[in-house]
């Protein structure tokens, strides 16, 4: 390198022969810029323009129909819904995925380890779609054993509320009702009552039945044992009322039967009020001692009914926006689907670390002076961040912004993977549906074309920045 | 020099202190964003080194409590399930297959083009430069549905019909990285001094020799940045294979993974394994040049 860079100095000037033609001179760096310019010409330029010809076709490209596929394209209710989904990606998306990598930027050039958190951070980044959206796909799970996001709710949920011995699944329509078999009846709120009054020195048998078997084993369930009178006392026992080998016998103890531990019961006077409480044992029995003259009723408390917790379905396309009563068209497009928020808060993760270097580039070249002098006017760190920092770095959040837009324009890996088959239609967006139309089931190269010509135009405004941008 | 650093600091920490947002409110607040964005990361390593039959009954978080659950035998399986086709290993060999002939082209043709675009002396250059920082932005979706036309037509023509192969997944690829390649490259070499091509010249030097005794030795930190980035850009490209390539024999891991999802009975030890097994090599790849991956997103924040 040394040896030529002084030949330089030495030699004189190349000459460029007038003598040779055009051809001569500039013949081989044609030839050097040939192999780009064709591979681009024929795989990107000749299809795109092909594309817009296709788009003017019906399905199986053979008949000319004008813009007969761009009107169906807005009474197609699964490209409206793609329309619909891809505004939500560019309202949401872009801004926070900004946002944050802004923060972080900031808050980066504060710490010692900054190295090993931005490694953290842009780590998501060199990840495929496919493979981020997958492990998201079992965070966001509804079974709390796998997916953490609903195991955190349930613990907190666990809280607050505790879930009975007995707890019902609303999601089947269960309620302690249906349950009810012999001598039970309705109550208050939600719990059992004994059908028949009770006095002192009786003894009561209350039976339900659709008791599941696995909840009978947890809590160690034994054959039930009559209760016996006592003086003074009210005595009893709540069963499972039901055997195999005798479905029909009810009102008695058969074998194969279960008594119901771990119930609360509690005693209510005439007038309804609770008197007591007590809780039963493994064989289904209970009573209450010393209990005064006067007529009662045994309830069975709606407590031990208490659903277990059922976790948030985020994969789901159930809408944050009330939609009910509209028509579909409506529907599709006002309906925001949870799963969307699940899917931008996986696609935050995977390119926060991007918009964090850029943002960090920009702001290592920020001027420092202007910076110290707000400091010393006296800014605090909030208006320093509002009023300088945030203006001086605007191109670079712009840049970042319009990259984010692009990107979400055209998303596609991360619906096809992390949306579960039901969900996969109200998740939809252009790029899935340029795929769904185009290339599975039934094809429709013309519709397809459409919504790809539609795309592209929509990224064409970013082409002309971009272009200004590079020309000055 | 150290001394204006340290007043620097000095203003610095008053101005902290004056705030009340202590460095150690913002490690806490930082170590926070850490923590939440290892986690995915970690439950996928965490559920491929546990049994299938764990999967649904406990979750990966039970580790933490029950260490010895963890197993080498999801890995154990893959590799003993070798290279045949449908596996694991036989799709990390059909990525690798696909990845490096379009890095190592992209890269070249990149060179080559941005070498005429900027030391050669004739008309018309930027223009043609413009159109293809144009190109850039041209969502691959568009050119879909006429390449796999065209590639049909290329086998009624010449009876080579490169849908459904490899190579018709590479040409593809190729294709739509070299817009971004040639923009890069060509910003990098606007910025070599024209002498040192002169006195190849003087010394008799061809431009094919100039191009790569000189030019190439001297953009290679360019050259690494572009590879890396369209390196881990294919590796993780899902869409063109599917249509190029789906329904193979033979597919890249993003397909492998894809498939797994949609099969009825999705097997997560298989799913995280080969997820963990995908993930690596970009891994590698992103640790090994983290400083060239960088400079490529910086350059690349227009694609």
């Amino acid at each position: 390198m040394t040896a030529i860079a002084t030949g330089s100095t030495k030699g004189p000037p190349a000459k460029v022969s007038r003598h040779h033609g055009w051809w001569r001179r500039n013949g081989v760096s044609l030839v050097f810029l040939a192999p780009g310019v064709l591979w681009l010409a024929a795989i990107v330029v000749y299809p795109t323009i092909a594309t817009v010809r296709f788009s003017l076709y019906d399905e199986t490209a053979t008949k000319f129909v004008g813009l007969h596929n761009y009107a169906s394209v807005f009474s197609t209710s699964e490209i409206l819904t793609a329309f619909k989904n891809n505004i939500i990606w560019v309202l949401v998306f872009p801004f926070f995925v900004t946002f944050i990598g802004l923060m972080v930027a900031v808050l980066t050039e504060r710490i010692r380890w900054a190295t090993a958190f931005k490694a953290i951070i842009v780590m998501p980044i060199v990840f495929s779609t496919t493979a981020s959206a997958l492990v998201w796909r079992t965070i966001f799970d509804l079974d709390p054993h796998i997916g953490v996001v609903n195991a955190i709710e349930q613990t907190v949920s666990d809280w607050f509320r505790t879930p009975g011995a007995y707890p019902l699944n609303p999601s089947t329509g269960e309620t302690a009702a249906s349950l009810a078999t012999f001598n039970v009846t309705t109550g208050s709120g939600g719990s059992l009552v004994s059908h028949a009054t009770v006095h002192p020195g009786d003894a009561v048998m209350m039976g339900l039945t659709r008791i599941s078997a696995v909840t009978l084993q947890t809590l160690g369930a034994k054959f039930p044992v009559a209760p016996t009178k006592m003086a003074g006392a009210i005595t009893g026992l709540v069963w499972n009322d039901f055997s195999t080998s005798q479905p029909n016998n009810t009102s008695t103890i058969v074998s194969g039967e279960q008594g119901l531990p771990n119930l609360r019961v509690s005693l209510l006077s005439s007038t309804g009020a609770s008197v007591g409480s007590t809780v039963t044992d493994t064989s289904g029995d209970f009573s209450f001692s010393h209990v005064a003259p006067g007529s009662y009723h045994v309830a069975i408390e709606s407590s031990n009914f208490q659903s277990s917790f059922v976790g948030t379905f985020w994969l789901g396309s159930q809408s944050l926006t009330p939609v009910s009563g509209l028509d579909q068209t409506a529907q599709s497009l006002l309906s925001v689907p949870l799963i969307d928020l699940a899917m931008i808060i996986s696609y935050i993760w995977i390119w926060a670390g991007f918009a964090m270097v850029l943002i960090g580039a920009g702001l290592a070249a920020l001027n420092r002076e202007v910076l110290e002098a707000a400091e010393i006017d006296g800014a605090n760190e909030w208006q320093l961040l509002r009023k300088v920092t945030i203006p001086m770095l605007a191109p670079v959040l712009t840049v970042v912004f319009v990259t984010m837009v692009i990107n979400v324009l055209k998303v596609f890996d991360i619906i096809l993977n992390m949306a579960p088959g039901s969900s996969q239609g109200p998740a939809t967006t252009l790029a899935l549906t340029i795929y769904n139309d185009g290339f599975t089931g039934g094809v429709h190269s013309g519709l397809a074309s459409a919504v790809a010509v539609i795309l592209f135009l929509l990224v064409v405004p970013a082409m002309m920045w971009n272009l200004k941008k590079i020309k000055g | 020099m150290s001394q204006v650093r340290s007043v620097q600091e000095g203003k610095r920490a008053r101005l902290l202190k004056r705030l009340g947002l202590s460095r150690a409110v913002v490690n806490v607040i930082l170590g926070v964003v850490a923590v939440f964005w290892l986690v995915p990361t970690i439950s996928l390593l965490v559920i491929s080194l546990r049994p299938e039959s764990q999967f649904g009954t406990s979750g990966w978080w039970s580790v933490f409590t029950a260490p010895s659950q963890l197993t080498w035998g999801n890995y154990t399986t893959i590799f003993s399930q070798g290279f045949a086709a449908g596996g694991v290993l036989d799709s990390l060999v059909t990525s690798l297959e696909i990845t490096m002939p379009v890095t190592l082209l992209v890269a070249l043709i990149s060179s080559l083009a941005a070498y005429s675009l900027v030391f050669g002396a004739w008309r018309g250059r930027d223009g043609i430069f413009l159109v293809i920082v144009g190109l850039m932005v041209v969502p691959l979706q568009v050119a879909l549905i006429p390449v796999v036309q065209f590639y049909r037509e290329l086998g009624n023509i010449f009876g080579l019909n490169p849908y459904g192969t490899i190579p018709g997944v590479i040409i593809f690829h190729v294709a739509f990285g070299l817009p971004f390649g040639i923009f890069l490259m060509r910003n990098f070499l606007t910025g070599i001094p024209r002498d040192l091509l002169e006195a190849g010249r003087i010394e008799g030097a061809g431009e094919w020799k100039i191009f790569y005794q000189i030019v190439l030795p001297l953009a290679l930190p360019a050259i690494a940045s572009l590879a890396i980035f369209q390196f881990i850009w294919v590796w993780n490209d899902l869409l063109v294979a599917l249509v190029f390539l789906g329904g193979n024999v033979h597919t890249p891991l993003t397909i492998f993974l894809y498939d797994q999802t949609r099969s009825l009975a999705a097997n997560y030890w298989i799913i995280s394994t080969g997820a963990v097994v995908s993930i690596f090599v970009p891994l590698i790849v992103f640790f090994s040049f983290q400083r060239y991956f960088v400079r490529g997103v910086l350059a690349g924040a227009v694609k």
